[in-house]
């Protein structure tokens, strides 16, 4: 199923080896690494924590964070392989053993981005976000973890869309919302537990095909917006990203872009410099106010999960994507180059093209591991793990072990697939 | 007599609904696209069946026969088209399926169009065009 697509969606990680490979020489106790990786997060985790142990680097001193959210999976990115309760017992599971062993790991990073993508508002991207999130605390409680063990390590992943003032809001709004639902909710008493720490990603979907330069100006004022509103980090996409992968020179100018801003503007050297801007405190308070409006009748459905699996919040985020179109089309919502101020278009150079050997030399290489690795070893820890999986038991410590004598990332979802089955999607076109 | 035989031929001509099968092929889970296609394309008065994502060239090309579309629309944003749309045309061609007409779009650069043209993807749209040229391309070239 992946053929054609190896090595154009993120690097292939099939086994410890392509993990070991990927950070040689990479010190892991001097970086910190974030990893977009939701379904088997925890196995990628686990390999992770192999590979600096290889390197003679302690559980204690790794720093990063794995995305690790599933719910927005079902809602709007379409990675998901498990069912929802046993997708939901891994993320405890990660939950409660990086609060014991990993301690400076983002143990989850609970996105809006990918709604946002999907065609959401940005008061439906808040409310779903958060009504994500209050999913998760609620199931890490339920497992008997306690909430000042786990909140400080949750963090946020918004996106920067075109509304400029609107972004800031909905920034400042998280801010408000998530503190309020964990001390009041919650009951969450350390201070850590309270903040809402975010990474922001410009908005991809914005991004035009048509005079691609001005995708440049576009992401200056959406990485603004984010910088604004308070972001923690930031990822500024490229101009050539309507046509392909980025090619290394509109890369290198979405990094100036954060640079320009960081370094030259002064725009970050204040924090929330725009608070108390009526306008900006009124939008604030509004988009607050209409994103708890969201969040209870989610709350009603009987959470996050419920409103998924009844295909709501899908039909939600659907039925906005289709007006948001219909505005474009009818030059309501001007994209300039797009639906005004059009020129005659040239055909971008330059581009960048992953080529097949990749796929090819990936196989090749996971086919001459399978042949070379203990394969009696492998058996074995993937028997322990379907145990522990038809179990209770936290399944980190299999996963460890599977991974360790370098059992494939497939061969370990396989067994789980065996275990938990797979999520079918709820129709809702 | 007359006025029968005109309302008979009426009738005859009546067009039925153009049945469109939408696609995800691959592991690409981006289907904000599709699904507003999807919408568009029922709003201008086609029948669409939507595939869901993950779908192999075979389950497509099954579901395209099963169904007895006119028009298999494909969408892919991973990069992948340039293995998954030629496959499907082969396996259109193996169940001698050819009178389907196939369209794509996705993020798919330009250097690319020209040789999935040449293995009969009738239409490539990419980021920005307008679902009403989608649907316009449709039924001129379905009544045609």
């Amino acid at each position: 199923m992946a053929r054609g697509e190896v090595g154009k969606v993120g690097v292939a990680i099939d086994t410890l080896g392509d993990m070991e490979a990927l950070f040689d020489g990479i010190p892991l106790d001097k970086v910190s690494t974030s990893m977009t990786i939701n379904a088997p997060a925890a196995i990628l985790l686990a390999m992770y924590v192999q590979t600096a142990d290889k390197q003679g680097v302690g559980c204690k001193k790794l720093k990063g964070t794995i995305q690790n959210d599933i719910l927005k999976e079902y809602a709007a990115r379409g990675t998901y392989i498990f069912p929802p309760a046993p997708s939901m017992r891994l993320i405890t599971d990660i939950f409660a053993f990086c609060s014991q062993y990993i301690p400076s790991w983002n143990t989850i990073s609970i996105s809006g981005y990918h709604i946002r993508e999907a065609g959401s508002t940005a008061v439906q991207e808040l409310a779903f976000t958060l009504a994500n999130g209050i999913a998760y605390v609620e199931a890490a409680l339920q497992a008997g973890l306690k909430v000042d063990d786990f909140a400080p390590r949750l963090s946020f992943f918004f996106n920067a869309h075109l509304d400029f003032f609107e972004e800031i809001a909905k920034f400042r709004a998280a801010r408000r919302l998530w503190a309020k639902i964990m001390k009041e909710r919650f009951g969450a008493k350390s201070p850590k537990s309270l903040m809402l720490r975010f990474h922001t990603q410009t908005a991809g979907c914005t991004l035009t095909a048509q005079q691609p330069q001005n995708n440049v100006i576009r992401v200056t004022l959406q990485a603004l917006s984010a910088v604004l509103g308070g972001t923690q980090s930031l990822h500024t996409n490229s101009m050539d990203e309507a046509f392909s992968l980025p090619s290394e020179d509109a890369v290198q100018i979405a990094v100036r872009t954060q640079q320009v801003i960081a370094y030259e503007s002064g725009v970050a050297n204040t924090a929330d410099p725009l608070g108390g801007s009526f306008y900006v405190e009124h939008l604030t308070s509004e988009i607050e106010e209409r994103a708890q409006t969201y969040i209870d009748q989610i709350d009603e459905m009987g959470g996050a999960a419920a409103a998924i699996e009844q295909g709501y919040v899908q039909k939600e985020i659907q039925e906005s994507a289709y007006a948001y179109q219909k505005a474009v089309e009818a030059g309501e919502q001007i994209l300039v180059g797009l639906n005004k101020f059009q020129d005659e278009e040239v055909p971008p150079r330059n581009l960048l093209r992953v080529d097949t050997a990749v796929m090819e030399s990936q196989v090749a290489g996971l086919k001459q591991l399978k042949a070379k690795r203990d394969n009696v070893a492998v058996a074995t820890a993937i028997k322990k793990l379907k145990k522990s999986a038809r179990g209770n038991d936290n399944l980190m410590p299999p996963f460890m072990e599977a991974v360790k004598c370098y059992a494939t990332l497939g061969e370990i979802c396989d067994t789980l697939r065996d275990v938990f089955g797979e999520y079918t999607a709820v129709s809702t076109v | 007599m007359y006025l029968e035989s005109i309302l008979l031929c009426r009738r005859c001509k009546v067009p039925k609904k153009i049945r469109v099968l939408a696609a995800k092929p691959g592991l690409d889970g981006h289907d904000r696209g599709i699904k507003v296609i999807c919408c568009a394309l029922r709003d201008a008065g086609m029948e669409v069946i939507y595939t869901g994502l993950r779908q192999t060239p075979e389950q497509i090309v099954q579901a395209a026969i099963q169904e007895d579309v006119d028009v298999i629309g494909m969408s892919v944003l991973s990069g992948a088209h340039d293995y998954l749309f030629p496959r499907v045309m082969e396996l259109l061609k193996g169940a001698g399926a050819t009178d389907i007409i196939v369209i794509g779009g996705g993020i798919i650069p330009e250097e690319d169009i020209k040789s999935l043209r040449d293995v009969g993807i009738r239409a490539v749209f990419g980021p920005g065009t307008p679902t009403t040229d989608i649907v316009r391309f449709i039924k001129e070239t379905v009544s045609r």
